[in-house]
């Protein structure tokens, strides 16, 4: 497979900055809503605030891909006195938790670098967390030539499919086309 | 569909044990917006005006802002409505944190509770789905203790709870309703809770909140935001690091700020000491100071409240007043004493149970001179602890008239204090778009620290009353919105005021409203509370800050100060809404209640 050279976007976490102020979570929410900005729900929202403030954690997690099964071990990591599990770093649309699921319908979501059509040129929760615990990176990488990534609606069929197996999902699908 | 409001409140009826989801007229929005505004009108509708605060019949209410729930940076208050026990006036005491967003986001604007329990319940709000549940195993845990107790029974860590600790429980007069770091602490809302038998409410919502104009609110959001970036970086100079940004000041926030250290009063009010530390009342260290606050905090007691009522009781300890037959096991040390009145006051137990009661009626309750040293409450309320030299206008009017009945949640805006150079004046009112009016820069840059045009004479009786309208005006808007007074009306210079605001709320919901059309929105909130607790006795005669609150006092002054205030709002000398003033804000069923109660007469105003 040739070599390509590749755009990387990416967000570093400065954990130690954020707040919990959520407004990320909120701007999220309203730039995915259709009509773009109608509506605001955090649920919603491909980032999302691991928020504790009596034990003073606030940890922002990505919305991920989706997984159709949980992991068998979970650990808990210590750091700085504080307590983790493992879940709290990960970015997967999990069985094992509510995060990062679309509310009514249970699809996953996943954080597209707000690139939805129209794409903005940066991700809009950088922009709204004033406490520059999300920062905006770009670099230039080698990488092997287009494997394609799934795109939303093929994840979205494939956790269906887990979910409700493929028979349904066709019969369901074919169904609905008829209409 | 409704914008920005859902639409929806949700009716509990605690002796009934019923829920219901009730749809919302939605012209009520137009002229009360939401919040406060709402609260007030369901109040004067509702609850017949000799209804006593524990009473089956007095409803409490937990209402979001308009905004809540939208993406407009801040709106987040929850406005707690009901009588208060202490004040026996209408209490409206509010809470920051996440609960009102995410009470609309399970598709309500409200929670209207009504009748008591008799077990001890909560609420589980959880969308569509509501339960009473109960709350037998959670008798007596600090409120925080409560909240974490219940997100873990309900598998629900994103659940936002509000909660009453022993406090609450048993009814103590200054008791508060805590929730994530916030609290509504004033008034004793948390005693009316307890008294409903209610433990907490717990509440996770997913739905959307919807706005009408997307693209146009989202334009404003991200207004807001640069602005906020902006502000922040160019703190005003000339003024205390404390007052100097934005948001609400937080002590811990500037450790080395005059402000809390420099200003406020020690023991009960008594005397000021220069040092770092917020333990005001045992004149003690920072430590104890978080250990009692946290003790405090899980039993939900009021932070202006708590500390004056056992310094009170010490104060009478040593004046002879109470006996050490009064405090029975007492430790002997200043620290140990806080902790064991603490203790005693939320378990009504003892001389705590007197106490528990606040200054005003303990007071009473012990006489034989006990009332001497209730010198910090105003309309049966202890008042932040400050003492000051000169008296200020515009703070004399404040302190009177405020139906908040808490200084922080009136003032803001306009300097507390005039800055000493006509340059600085100057440099402050340049990019002052704030101001509703530019009449309000000639007042600052005329405002001198000494000589003729200072305090008490300047700002004038009239330029007074215009500035306490403006701040006066900015509070009642944000308490109907939901908005954070930290980024609007407490500040100087916030990213909200009276000229963006109209497109907010626009754009928000729809309707469409303009500046003069907002003022009058928030006249008539304003004038519907005061017509509340005018209805319940409140007079002039009430409207009196502590004698001392001031060294020098000007009677005189005072006296025309009230006069202006009044007129200007269109009440009568006695603080009563005239007819003219009710009828011309649509108040007319108002003037007819307060007419056939003999409140006003026949032929007045
Ligand atoms: S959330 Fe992540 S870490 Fe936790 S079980 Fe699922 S996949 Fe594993
Ligand atoms: S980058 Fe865009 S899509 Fe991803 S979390 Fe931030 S706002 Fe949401
Ligand atoms: S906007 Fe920034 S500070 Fe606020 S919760 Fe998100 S990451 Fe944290």
């Amino acid at each position: 497979m040739g070599k390509v050279k590749k755009t990387i976007k990416s967000i570093k976490i400065v954990a130690d900055k954020c707040n919990g102020c959520r407004a990320c979570e909120l701007v999220c929410s309203a730039f995915h809503a259709k009509p773009r900005y109608s509506s605001s729900n955090p649920a919603r929202s491909r980032i999302r605030i691991v928020r504790e403030p009596l034990r003073d954690i606030y940890l922002p997690v990505y919305a991920g891909e989706y997984t159709a099964s949980e992991c068998t071990g979970r650990d808990r990591y210590i750091i700085d006195g504080k307590e983790y599990s493992e879940c709290d770093f990960c970015r997967a649309s999990c069985p094992s938790r509510n995060l990062f699921k679309e509310p009514d319908s249970g699809l996953p979501l996943k954080c597209d670098m707000c690139e939805d059509e129209p794409a903005r040129e940066k991700p809009l929760c950088v922009e709204w967390c004033i406490n520059d615990a999300l920062l905006y990176e770009e670099r230039e990488e080698e990488v092997d030539e287009a494997v394609v990534a799934p795109g939303d609606i093929e994840i979205g069929v494939e956790s269906l499919i887990d979910k409700f197996g493929l028979q349904q999902v066709l019969d369901t699908i074919a169904r609905a086309s008829k209409r | 569909m409704r914008y920005a409001e859902i639409g929806f409140d949700l009716e509990i009826d605690l002796s009934r044990g019923s829920i219901d989801r009730v749809e919302t007229d939605p012209t009520l929005t137009k002229l009360h917006l939401g919040g406060l505004g709402a609260n007030a009108k369901i109040l004067w509708d509702r609850v017949p005006p000799d209804t006593e605060a524990f009473s089956e019949d007095n409803l409490l209410i937990f209402s979001t802002g308009l905004l809540c729930g939208t993406a407009a940076p801040g709106a987040n208050r929850t406005i707690v409505t009901t009588y208060s026990p202490q004040t026996r006036l209408m209490a409206y005491s509010m809470m920051g944190g996440f609960w009102a967003p995410e009470l609309k986001y399970a598709g309500y604007d409200k929670v209207i509770i009504r009748g008591k329990s008799p077990d001890l319940v909560y609420l589980w709000i959880n969308n569509d789905k509501v339960e009473i549940r109960d709350a037998s195993h959670l008798r007596g845990k600090g409120a925080i203790e409560t909240a974490e107790c219940i997100r873990a029974e309900l598998k629900e860590p994103n659940a936002q709870v509000s909660a009453i600790g022993l406090a609450g429980e048993n009814r103590v007069f200054f008791a508060s309703i805590e929730q994530g770091r916030s609290s509504a602490s004033r008034l004793g809302v948390g005693a009316v809770m307890g008294d409903k038998g209610l433990k907490a409410i717990a509440v996770r919502g997913t739905k959307d909140v919807n706005v009408a104009r997307p693209a146009e609110f989202m334009d404003l959001c991200t207004g807001v935001m640069a602005y906020i970036k902006d502000r922040e970086a160019k703190p005003v100079p000339g003024v205390m690091p404390i007052v100097a940004g934005l948001g609400s000041p937080q002590e811990m926030k500037l450790v080395d700020e005059e402000w809390h250290t420099a200003n406020f009063m020690w023991g009960n009010s008594r005397t000021r000491r220069k040092e770092l530390t917020y333990t005001m009342a045992a004149y003690s260290d920072l430590d104890f100071g978080f250990r009692i606050a946290q003790r405090a905090t899980e039993y939900g007691v009021d932070g202006f409240s708590a500390p004056q009522v056992m310094a009170f009781a010490l104060e009478l300890l040593e004046a002879g007043i109470l006996t050490d037959a009064d405090f029975p096991g007492m430790p002997a040390d200043s620290e140990g004493r806080f902790f064991w009145l603490l203790d005693r006051i939320v378990r009504r137990e003892g001389i705590g149970d007197v106490l528990a009661d606040g200054v005003y009626w303990a007071a009473k309750r012990i006489g034989n001179g006990a009332e001497a040293y209730d010198h910090n409450t105003i309309k049966k309320h202890e008042q932040l602890p400050l003492k000051l030299g000169m008296l200020n206008p515009v703070y004399y009017l404040m302190y009177a008239t405020g139906e908040k009945i808490n200084i922080t949640q009136i003032e803001g805006q306009f300097p507390q204090s005039p800055f000493p150079t006509r340059e600085e004046r100057e440099e402050f009112v340049k990019d002052w778009i704030h101001v509703p009016d530019e009449k309000f820069k000639q007042y600052l840059l005329d405002w001198e620290p000494r000589g003729e045009k200072s305090n008490p004479y300047y700002p004038t009786v009239e330029a007074s009353c215009d500035i306490v309208d403006w701040q006066e005006k900015m509070h009642y808007i944000d308490d109907a919105l939901g908005m954070c007074a930290g980024l609007s009306s407490f500040p100087l210079k916030p990213p909200y005021h009276i000229h963006n605001y109209p497109a907010f709320i626009s754009a928000a919901t729809g309707i469409d409203i303009d500046e003069s059309e907002l003022g009058q929105i928030a006249k008539r909130n304003r004038t519907l509370l005061r017509a509340i607790n005018v209805r319940r006795g409140m007079r002039r005669a009430d409207e009196k800050p502590p004698e001392d609150h001031w060294k020098r006092r000007f009677p005189e002054l005072e006296a025309k100060l009230l006069d202006a205030y009044y007129e200007m709002k269109g009440w009568n000398n006695d603080g009563i809404p005239t007819k003219a003033t009710l009828h011309e804000l649509g108040l007319d069923y108002v003037s007819e209640d307060l007419e056939q109660r003999g409140v006003i007469g026949n032929g007045q105003g």
